[in-house]
């Protein structure tokens, strides 16, 4: 569970989130979505504990994040990044078992749920036939499961994303965020795709300029008026007939130069 | 298991060839145990004293051999393998925590720090206060170096890496315009400066390679408790922090004790290039990247390899410093892991 209250976060001097205030109950799957530059990677990060706040509160499951160490907030929160570069040569099964390092003690190197962990973490995000592969030699697409399988293998009740199918081709896109959607962790990620995220979320977040702009189901939230005020382009707003979830499509009468308005 | 061959081996090369066996036996010989305690008077006042020893082994060696493997060579040879350990540990964490495998020891200005240190010491030596030795006065500058970097590097608790990479070669560079005044000045004592600049271990003695080798040995047995955060701090900080690694507090072990490694190393040795480079390098291509393997094996490596490559250095017509030898046989080396590494990948 996580509640976050006027939140504000600085970056050199700008303001790029300014007074945001959002609560995702446990097990919900929400989307942040907003044009770049919009606050959705600093958004997930001030909940990761990454970033220093200008004002505001961030609590996870009740306890407010920057009260915990590093440590204890590992045992809550797992972040799946954008990227990560993988420039040295560990195995995938490696870097998984990274995601155990909150429960590893410093000087026995003990736990005992760890095996259990990282094969339930493998097997969940169909990685073990390549466990024993080094990272670098995977593609984009089984990169993004070997880091979810580290974020499983952290056994945390919230697990952030950002944009985890952005270098992925629409196959695995799908099998991606079938596999989010579900998990019973409650998760929150940056979605650049609006119709990936009214199809896969039970909540949507529109960001824009730093602050929230509407929060509720993905059909409450993208309407056309909306939609063309914060991205700066028309659009039509309708429903997808295989999904029957909503869909966006961008029309002509694309006008970058209103987007200042 | 190889670090004593090769103490065994280089021990018995030299203008007087003594046998491995014989070498063995030498050493067997100085084992000395701590056998029991005399009830005296004086135990009280000094207690080392009132130990008795008891040494197991009596094989009978030319006393000529016990003198020239223990007076002569050993420590040497102890200080080689100090300092190699040393190098290569404090290498070792500088790439990882750098993510850079260029990065070495000096990387934040320690061994321009020591340099600076020592030279002054020599050219100088009424000008330092506290009346501090050549040993000392490198160390210490190795120290005040890293902290000015570190201090530099640090804004509002956070030490950015590449913040930090940049202002340890504008420190090196500063310092080393200094060296370079300091030697312009150094008169009579050019040579000196000079060699000490260029790496060498014949001037220890066993006390000092024992201190820099106690120093090394205790800091990296502290630096092993971090291996995983090092491990985690590979994929990035964010990656780091995400999975539990206080990442400030761990950078800043890290620094610590490497560079107090690397300062105790380049006190008694001067500037030795390319084995804390090389050698951890050599040794990720051989045990993969896991810092829990990397770090005692590399160590190890490092000590075996400034023994050989000073052995090498000392057997040769004329004496040379070690310091020549490792970056003559080291780049070498490493280019050709390189290449063997690049072939093998595409």
């Amino acid at each position: 569970m996580i509640d976050i209250d006027g939140l504000c976060v600085d970056r050199s001097g700008v303001r790029v989130l300014a007074d945001v205030s959002l609560s995702v109950a446990d097990g919900e799957f929400v989307a942040l979505v907003g044009p770049n530059g919009a606050g959705k990677s600093t958004l997930l990060g001030a909940v990761g504990g990454h970033l220093s706040r200008a004002a505001g509160s961030v609590a996870v499951d009740g306890d407010e994040v920057g009260s915990l160490s590093a440590r204890a907030l590992a045992r809550r929160v797992a972040t799946v990044p954008q990227e990560t570069n993988f420039g040295f040569d560990f195995s995938v099964r490696d870097v998984v078992e990274m995601g155990r390092h909150p429960y590893r003690s410093r000087f026995s190197g003990d736990d005992p749920d760890g095996a259990a962990a990282v094969e339930r973490a493998l097997d969940r995000t169909r990685t073990t036939q390549f466990a024993d592969r080094s990272v670098a030699s995977l593609s984009g697409g089984e990169k993004q499961r070997v880091l979810l399988a580290r974020a499983l293998a952290q056994s945390v009740p919230t697990l952030l994303l950002d944009e985890p199918t952005a270098s992925l081709d629409i196959n695995h896109q799908v099998r991606t965020l079938d596999l989010v959607a579900g998990l019973e962790e409650t998760v929150v990620a940056a979605i650049h795709d609006l119709d990936l995220a009214a199809r896969y979320c039970d909540r949507v977040v529109l960001l824009a300029d730093g602050s929230v702009q509407a929060v509720g189901t993905p059909r409450a939230v993208f309407t056309a008026d909306r939609l063309e005020r914060v991205f700066g382009v028309d659009v039509t707003v309708g429903e997808n007939p295989a999904t029957g979830t909503v869909t966006v499509t961008p029309t002509a009468g694309v006008s970058l130069g209103s987007e200042s308005d | 298991m190889l670090l004593v061959g090769v103490v065994v081996v280089s021990a018995g090369i030299g203008p007087v060839h003594v046998g491995p066996i014989a070498v063995a036996k030498v050493f067997a010989n100085a084992i000395a145990v701590p056998a029991g305690v005399r009830m005296e008077a004086t135990a009280l006042a000094a207690p080392w004293h009132a130990v008795e020893w008891y040494a197991p082994f009596g094989y009978d060696v030319d006393p000529l051999y016990s003198t020239i493997v223990l007076q002569v060579r050993l420590p040497r040879i102890a200080a080689g393998a100090s300092v190699g350990f040393a190098l290569a540990a404090a290498g070792t964490v500088m790439q990882g925590l750098f993510r850079n495998p260029m990065a070495d020891p000096s990387i934040i200005g320690v061994s321009s720090g020591a340099s600076v240190g020592a030279v002054a010491a020599i050219v100088a030596p009424v000008a330092l206060p506290f009346g501090l030795g050549l040993r000392a006065s490198a160390f210490v500058g190795a120290l005040v170096a890293a902290v000015v970097v570190y201090a530099i590097a640090t804004e509002g608790g956070r030490t950015p890496v590449a913040t930090l990479l940049l202002a340890g070669v504008a420190v090196q560079t500063f310092l080393g315009s200094v060296t370079s005044y300091l030697i312009l000045r150094s008169g009579d004592s050019i040579e000196e400066v000079t060699y000490w600049l260029m790496g060498h271990l014949d001037a220890s003695r066993i006390e000092e390679a024992l201190i820099t080798g106690g120093i090394s040995f205790a800091l990296v047995v502290v630096l092993y408790l971090y291996a995983e955060d090092l491990n985690a701090l590979l994929l990035g900080e964010t990656d780091a922090r995400s999975v539990g690694v206080e990442v400030e507090w761990t950078k800043r072990i890290l620094l610590a004790a490497s560079s107090i490694i690397t300062g105790a190393a380049v006190a008694i040795s001067g500037v030795i290039g390319f084995v804390g480079l090389i050698v951890p390098h050599a040794l990720r291509l051989i045990v993969g990247p896991d810092h829990r393997i990397l770090l005692p094996t590399s160590a190890l490596a490092g000590a075996s390899f400034l023994v050989a490559a000073d052995t090498l250095a000392r057997s040769g017509p004329a004496e040379l410093p070690v310091g020549i030898v490792t970056a003559a046989v080291g780049a070498p080396f490493f280019l050709y892991l390189l290449r063997k590494r690049e072939v093998s990948e595409l």
